[in-house]
């Protein structure tokens, strides 16, 4: 290259057409195909971020060395990992880039005659010849009849032999196309369900408690989409009226279902004022949610995701001023039930901070549905709340709800309790309706069970665009698979006089321009058809009939 | 909804009696493939005895027309059996359906013997057009392994469904899979076949076109139908957890799985690349096993509905 700017430019163009040819290529695609299910497959065996993040993290404690790296390299969140990305962006490029030319061939193709009859007809892998009395146009017009369906010519040869050509199963190739074209499509709108949607997880509390759709704060996790600010979230609120499940003997469950009440943007009204609570506009209107039975509500779902129970606890302080609280314990064991918490009071009526920070109360520890007690151990023997009992420590001091850290809603701030301004006041196992006293007077009392569920909202704008997307992939899939893209010809050549004449030769011959296999009855039924050289033709046997494999 | 223990209990007897009638036809198969062997060994030797009396209508030696025979008898006998068999698996799971008044693959027991009875069915259809029985080994095998592993490890009493997997789409969904499964399966035996024959190591075999072609037409029918399983799955799943699609581990290597077969159909179509798109096969069954056994027992996700442990 002697770097004039014509060689370079020139230099460039072909480096660039290589690099598409190169990406463009069945090889290629193939080991995109290859690196995607590759890259996949860590997305499958590890925890994922997105899945569960107390997976991760447990499997990071567990295997310090690799973990960094694994991190770095983005295998715990594989699915929005940059290269795994890469690997589906550069396999859609390369498919454009194979699908653009294909779809243009296949329009041409769609003009075009069918491909002229071949000189020598025995040399196709199906052929078949006889002689017949019909004249040469006879048995063509007979052919192009019983051709119906597909796409045929016809000419004369100089030799005086009239040919057929015929070609059928053009929608294989455009099922290919179909097949291509919605698998990007169901990756556009996947990606497009995936910026504007969002979803949401909310514990509610059975027997009134209430939620509303109205912002980020209403959730207990809320995951948006990029574009999804939290802002204008479809209105509806949801009552938790009643929550029943039904177990088998051996306690497992039968049935699940949430009796709830609900209100959309209809009841909201579409006034900017809103809706009077309690007008017509307002009313609630019931509904029954279920496993595999979501409410569906305009563009938001709600669905049922989980249950559990709440344990209620009512603490009278010395002063006799008495606090209320049932919050949601989570389930350690998902057949029994037996759940672990913390509930947590602040003393009623002290303002100082400092003084109060000395007299939270927390009780924690566990809570069986139907108790089993193993000496003073308690356990779970059945889900349902047959007979409720806690195994409660009560700890005073320090719940350092105002140290600024965030804390779980299920147990108390071990920091806290280590160094020492978090103290245990006592242990013990109350059933329903007990209590215990502290050393300062204060009562703690068990005194009630409620269920709690949890339920996700789940809004997609999407999604029936990727169904859509995802039937059509199955269509034309069903039709590149299923249609044989296959050729059939006839000549018939009339014997000259000095050969006898009088007669015609007839010779067809057929090929399947994709899988052979299945096209050979197909031929023999046509053949033997044409071969009869009747200018009618019915069912029956021709007089020859060669066949080659 | 009760369970009619009276018919679990035939369901169950009708399952070992089927691993053990499939057991005999494997054995069988196995005869027919040895005796088979012999008979391509035998040509040589009876050439270097003397091919002098070699006539056409009978073979030279005594021995090799009747190993001949006997391969042929043995593998009439192990298709013959692999029938029966087939009705005694069918009995079985139409015993459980009964018993517990659902589909019979609610859990990872049932669906195993499903996809058995799939790929079970798969071959016989296959074996009335194609004259293909000396695969039979390399189908078989991977059946009773697996209906043996589901039977005694994977075991799980007659049970009614959680309420997760009460929806009719148990019947699509779970169906789907079944039948893409079982054809998988046999799709992956004709391709492992083809390996071995054309790397020359068993002339036993049927030809390797034949079990390319084999191969090849399996898939064809299973792609569209495990695509569908999928996209059901994707239906249920926005029913049921909120979303069509989470990347849940089941969902992830069903799609990778999907994506292998989508390499193979590729492969195949690409001239020259017979062997490796047969690799690919074996691949792909590879992965749907992985997805069966890994993914349902040792990965945690949604698809937890194994019942065992």
């Amino acid at each position: 290259m002697n770097g004039s700017p014509n060689d370079v430019l020139s230099g460039v163009v072909a480096s660039l057409r290589n690099t598409w040819r190169g990406l463009t290529s069945m090889r290629t695609a193939l080991i995109l195909l290859f690196l995607l299910a590759l890259g996949a497959l860590p997305g499958a065996l590890l925890p994922q971020y997105s899945l569960n993040a107390a997976a991760v993290q447990r499997y990071q404690a567990e295997h310090p060395t690799i973990s960094p790296l694994l991190d770095r390299l983005g295998f715990f969140d594989v699915f929005s990992a940059v290269w795994f990305a890469a690997i589906y962006l550069l396999l859609f490029v390369s498919l454009v880039g194979c699908l653009v030319p294909r779809s243009l061939d296949y329009a041409r193709g769609l003009r075009a005659r069918p491909v002229a009859t071949p000189r020598n007809l025995s040399r196709l892998p199906h052929h078949a010849a006889a002689s017949v009395t019909a004249e040469p146009a006879e048995v063509t017009a007979a052919a192009r009849r019983l051709l119906r369906g597909w796409r045929t010519a016809e000419a004369v040869e100089p030799s005086g032999a009239h040919t057929v050509s015929a070609e059928r199963g053009y929608l294989r190739e455009a099922g290919n196309l179909v097949f291509h074209f919605a698998l990007l499509a169901l990756l556009v709108t996947f990606a497009v369900g995936k910026l504007y949607g969002y979803e949401g997880q909310v514990i509610v509390l059975a027997g009134g408690g209430q939620f509303c759709n109205s912002g980020l704060l209403a959730y207990d996790s809320f995951k948006p989409g990029i574009r999804v600010d939290g802002t204008r979230l479809d209105p509806f609120c949801v009552r938790m009226d009643g929550f029943t499940a039904e177990y088998e003997p051996n306690g497992q469950p039968r049935s699940f279902q949430a009796d709830i009440g609900y209100q959309d943007a209809a009841a909201f009204g579409a006034g900017p004022a809103g809706a009077t609570v309690g007008g017509a506009a307002g009313a609630w209107r019931a509904a029954t949610l279920r496993v595999n039975h979501p409410l569906r509500l305009g563009g938001a779902r709600v669905y049922l995701i989980g249950h559990g129970y709440a344990p209620r606890f009512t603490v009278t302080f010395p002063d006799g001023q008495q606090r209320t609280s049932a919050i949601q314990w989570r389930s350690v064991d998902t057949t029994t039930l037996l759940s672990e918490g913390a509930t947590k009071f602040d003393p009623p009526g002290v303002t100082d901070p400092e003084q109060r920070r000395q007299r939270q109360l927390a009780i924690t520890g566990l809570f069986a549905p139907t108790a089993f007690f193993d000496g003073a151990v308690l356990s779970s023997s059945f889900p349902a709340p047959r007979d409720p009992a806690v195994a409660i420590d009560v700890l005073r001091g320090d719940l350092g709800t105002e140290s600024g850290r965030g804390q779980s809603i299920f147990g108390v701030d071990q920091s806290m309790v280590e160094s020492g301004r978090l103290v245990r006041v006592a242990r013990q196992n109350l059933l329903l309706g007990e209590q215990l006293t502290l050393d300062d007077g204060t009562v703690v009392r068990f005194d009630g069970v409620q269920q709690w569920v949890s339920l996700q909202v789940s809004h997609d704008p999407a999604q029936q665009w990727v169904l859509l997307s995802a039937l059509c992939v199955l269509a034309g899939l069903g039709a590149s698979l299923s249609i044989r893209r296959r050729r059939f010809w006839v000549r018939a050549a009339p014997i000259t006089e000095a050969e006898g004449g009088g007669r015609t030769v007839v010779e067809v011959g057929g090929l399947a321009r994709t899988d052979q296999a299945g096209y050979g009855e197909e031929f023999t039924r046509l053949a033997a058809l044409v071969l009869r050289g009747d200018p009618e033709p019915s069912r029956g046997r021709p007089a020859a009939l060669a066949r080659k494999e | 909804m009760t369970v009619n223990t009276t018919l679990a209990t035939y369901s169950d007897w009708c399952y070992a009696g089927a691993v053990i009638v499939y057991l005999l036809a494997l054995l069988l198969h196995g005869v027919q493939f040895a005796a088979g062997r012999r008979r391509a060994a035998a040509p040589e030797l009876v050439a270097a005895g003397g091919g002098g009396q070699a006539s056409t209508t009978n073979p030279p030696g005594d021995g090799t027309s009747g190993t001949r025979d006997a391969a042929a008898t043995a593998g009439r006998m192990a298709v013959s059996l692999t029938v029966l068999g087939a009705m005694i698996h069918g009995a079985s799971l139409l015993l459980r359906a009964l018993a517990v008044q659902r589909v019979p693959w609610g859990n990872m027991y049932e669906f195993g013997s499903a996809i058995c009875l799939a790929a079970v069915v798969t071959w016989l259809v296959l074996l009335r057009r194609h004259r293909v029985s000396g695969l039979g080994v390399f189908v078989l095998l991977p059946v009773v392994i697996l209906l043996f592993t589901s039977g005694t490890l994977l075991y799980t009493k007659a049970a009614p469904l959680q309420p997760a997997l009460r929806s009719y789409w148990i019947a699509i969904h779970v169906f789907a899979a079944v039948i893409a499964s079982g054809v998988l399966l046999v799709a992956g035996a004709a391709s492992v076949g083809y390996l071995m024959r054309t790397s020359g190591r068993a002339e036993r075999l049927p030809a390797a076109d034949v079990l390319d072609r084999l191969a090849y037409r399996a898939t064809i029918v299973a792609f569209p139908v495990w695509t569908f399983a999928i996209i059901a799955g994707a239906i249920w799943a926005e029913t049921a957890w909120g979303r069509y699609w989470g990347w849940d581990p089941k969902e992830t290597v069903a799609l990778v799985a999907w994506v292998v077969y989508a390499g193979y159909l590729h492969a195949r179509a690409t001239a020259g690349w017979r062997r490796g798109a047969a690799w690919i096969n074996v691949a792909g069954l590879a992965v749907m096993i992985f997805n069966l056994f890994f993914v349902n027992l040792v990965v945690s996700g949604f698809h937890s509905y194994a019942g065992v442990g």
